[in-house]
């Protein structure tokens, strides 16, 4: 059973981070890169909750674990260098420091899945948190249905995990669709966005459970075209992404509605914040 | 502390000397009103001498102004810019240190405080909004150690108010003018004539320990109906009403109300209301490092949602409008708390009307959104 929230209790003093160091350094992409923590006691965590990684003396980020929920020794991490941290953390390299605290959040919902097809989009870096609930769905195979993942990026340079990818391909009862929005006469996947792969995907949709992670305008369409295809919203979860300054629920920068992102979510179910993301700049 | 629980005495302003004396004593740093920049603001007070004697203020949108009174009140004015929020939820505060040694970083966290605060002239609302602040600072999933430390040790000497400001509401929002919990002692200022005195309740055997220090008396059945004369001329002059009843469905249905956009043609995002506003928590933290780069400190501040750095993420604020941003703070203060905290993040004390500085005034804007709610189809 993956731990729950309860199981992670409070950091006793919850805003100060521990110093942890780099052991692996992967670079995934032109912006994108990834990396392995070893912190002296990996805290349980869910698939889809995140940690606040603090560059020494620039400052500190959100990040989603990358890596999987029952490695005993490592925290993976997988960044795109967008801003001054994201960058700062970027030119780590293995046997530098990193300070973390968490896990903290709502994960993705791999217990009540049990049982259903599963189907998990990805966007861009939004691949990065679903790739610990891929993990276990392969881990504890027998315990889904049909497991089907799609994922979008923009070209294909953009993609990230890119030799996983190709053993998810080669994976017996596990369907993958790649789509990038542009690409030279090389490639030879799908083109365009990920939601037209859908019709792609053999899952039975009174049956099954669907994880979404990526820009919210991807959220919005990929959610609406499940529901088209007869998924019903309570069984679509989203995760989102906000403003983050402590991840407990106190400096109110995440706030989506009556929700705080850090606490109550990264991950939603998509019945609880369909109405909220109609509206623009909430 | 509780409800008030026995009979009430009587102490004169000597009386009210000697029990600042006997706070002090107890190794309380006293704060309470005091003048300062044309303003009463909570401030180290020494002796009854340190009280704005004979003044008050007049408020309205935009508008806060000391006036000469024609007696000696102590406590005769409403509530200033500042509220107590300045002392347990600090403006400014660092986190903790980081030092690097070579390859080795260390992190030290900034111990809790151990100061014990009294405050003195705490009016019902700002009880209230003290509550409020407990509710998310330290009953929720995690307990902000600083606001805890000084909280639990923090002596409350509330006053009854004897007059409203001319933007308070908290007969709207059901939380005073009677001090009703949450007190040490609580005061209610009696002025007749000639004769100045206080009535006194106490609301813990901390207070009655206090009290038991002071001379006084117990209270004659005119003098406490004097005091409950004192607070009804309060509930009954209030400068504002807002019907607060409906809020959380009325706000959430109208999220595209056309008042949000005229009403960021007057909003300047100057962020005044939500410093102003007893109850807003948000924070933001500034990391800080010295020549070396060697030392490190994090630092968190008073934040505002008014700000376009607060939601920002890769790619832009996710508040970018004027509009989204007064939605966000009001909606957030007057109906999403109730789903988040259990209760209205408002207490009705009028500071966010008073410190505007083009006079946006909440409850109008509740009463414009409610004069033609769109959910209920009066809007074309």
């Amino acid at each position: 059973m993956p731990p729950t929230l309860k199981a992670c209790a409070p950091l006793p003093y919850p805003m100060a981070p521990s110093m942890t160091r780099v052991t692996r350094f992967i670079r995934e992409s032109a912006e994108v890169f990834t990396f392995d923590l070893a912190p002296e006691r990996v805290t349980p965590f869910t698939p889809g909750q995140f940690n606040m990684l603090y560059a020494f003396g620039v400052g500190e980020i959100p990040i989603s674990i990358s890596g999987a929920a029952d490695a005993p020794d490592r925290l993976t991490h997988t960044i795109r260098a967008v801003g001054p941290v994201s960058a700062a953390l970027g030119r780590l390299k293995a046997g530098d420091q990193v300070g973390l605290r968490g896990p903290f959040g709502v994960g993705w919902p791999v217990e009540e899945a049990k049982g259903f097809d599963v189907l998990l989009i990805g966007g861009g870096i939004g691949l990065a948190p679903l790739r610990p609930a891929i993990y276990w769905l392969l881990r504890h195979r027998a315990a889904y249905g049909r497991v089907g993942v799609l994922y979008g990026a923009r070209t294909p340079d953009d993609l990230i995990f890119v030799s996983e990818l190709e053993e998810w391909r080669k994976t017996p009862d596990f369907q993958l669709r790649v789509a990038v929005e542009r690409a030279g006469p090389d490639w030879t996947g799908d083109v365009g966005y990920v939601t037209p792969l859908l019709s792609k995907l053999r899952y039975d949709p009174a049956d099954a459970i669907a994880m979404i992670c990526g820009p919210e305008v991807m959220i919005r369409a990929t959610a609406l075209a499940l529901e088209d295809a007869g998924i019903a919203d309570s069984r679509i979860f989203v995760s989102m992404e906000r403003n983050m300054k402590c991840a407990i629920g106190h400096c109110g920068h995440c706030q989506f509605g009556p929700l705080f992102i850090c606490k109550d979510g990264p991950v939603h179910r998509y019945d609880r914040v369909r109405d909220l993301l109609a509206y623009r700049e909430l | 502390m509780a409800k008030a629980d026995e009979a009430a005495a009587i102490i004169t302003v000597e009386g009210l000397q000697d029990l600042l004396q006997a706070i002090r004593a107890g190794g309380y740093r006293a704060i309470g009103p005091t003048m300062q920049n044309q303003a009463i603001v909570y401030d180290d007070i020494e002796s009854v001498d340190d009280l704005p004697l004979g003044w008050t203020d007049e408020q309205d949108r935009g508008r806060y102004r000391l006036a000469r009174r024609d007696d000696d009140a102590l406590f005769g004015y409403s509530v200033g810019p500042q509220s107590w929020k300045k002392f347990l939820h600090a403006p400014k505060l660092r986190l903790w240190t980081a030092e690097r040694d070579g390859e080795n970083a260390s992190v030290t966290p900034e111990p809790s405080p151990t100061d014990r605060l009294a405050f003195i002239g705490v009016r019902a609302c700002e009880i209230r909004a003290i509550e409020i602040q407990d509710r998310v600072l330290v009953s929720d999933m995690y307990v902000d150690p600083h606001y805890q430390a000084l909280r639990e040790r923090a002596l409350i000497v509330a006053v009854n108010c004897g007059q409203a400001g001319g933007t308070c509401f908290c007969v709207s929002m059901h939380t005073g003018p009677r001090v009703q919990q949450g007190f040490d002692i609580a005061l209610t200022e009696l002025l007749d004539g000639t004769e100045h005195s206080f009535l006194v309740e106490t609301g813990s055997d901390e207070g009655r320990a206090l009290l038991a220090q002071v001379p006084h008396r117990l209270a004659s059945g005119r003098e406490v109906e004097a005091g409950e004369a004192v607070i009804e001329g309060a509930a009954s002059s209030m400068g504002r009403e807002m019907r607060s009843d409906d809020l959380n469905e009325l706000l959430m249905s109208n999220l595209e109300h056309p008042r949000w956009d005229e009403v960021a043609t007057r909003c300047l995002s100057c962020t005044n209301c939500t410093l102003v506003c007893p109850t807003c928590f948000c924070t933001s933290v500034e990391d800080v490092s010295d020549l070396s780069g060697e030392r490190a400190e994090r630092w968190r501040r008073w934040d505002s949602c008014f700000t376009m750095d607060f939601s920002y993420i890769h790619g832009g604020s996710v508040r970018a409008s004027a509009k989204s941003r007064y939605r966000q703070w009001m909606t957030h203060k007057l109906a999403t708390w109730i789903d988040q905290f259990g209760s209205s993040g408002c207490v009705g004390c009028g500071r966010c009307i008073t410190w505007c500085p083009v006079g946006i005034d909440i409850t109008e804007e509740v009463r414009a959104i409610r004069g033609c709610d769109t959910s209920a189809g009066d809007w074309p």
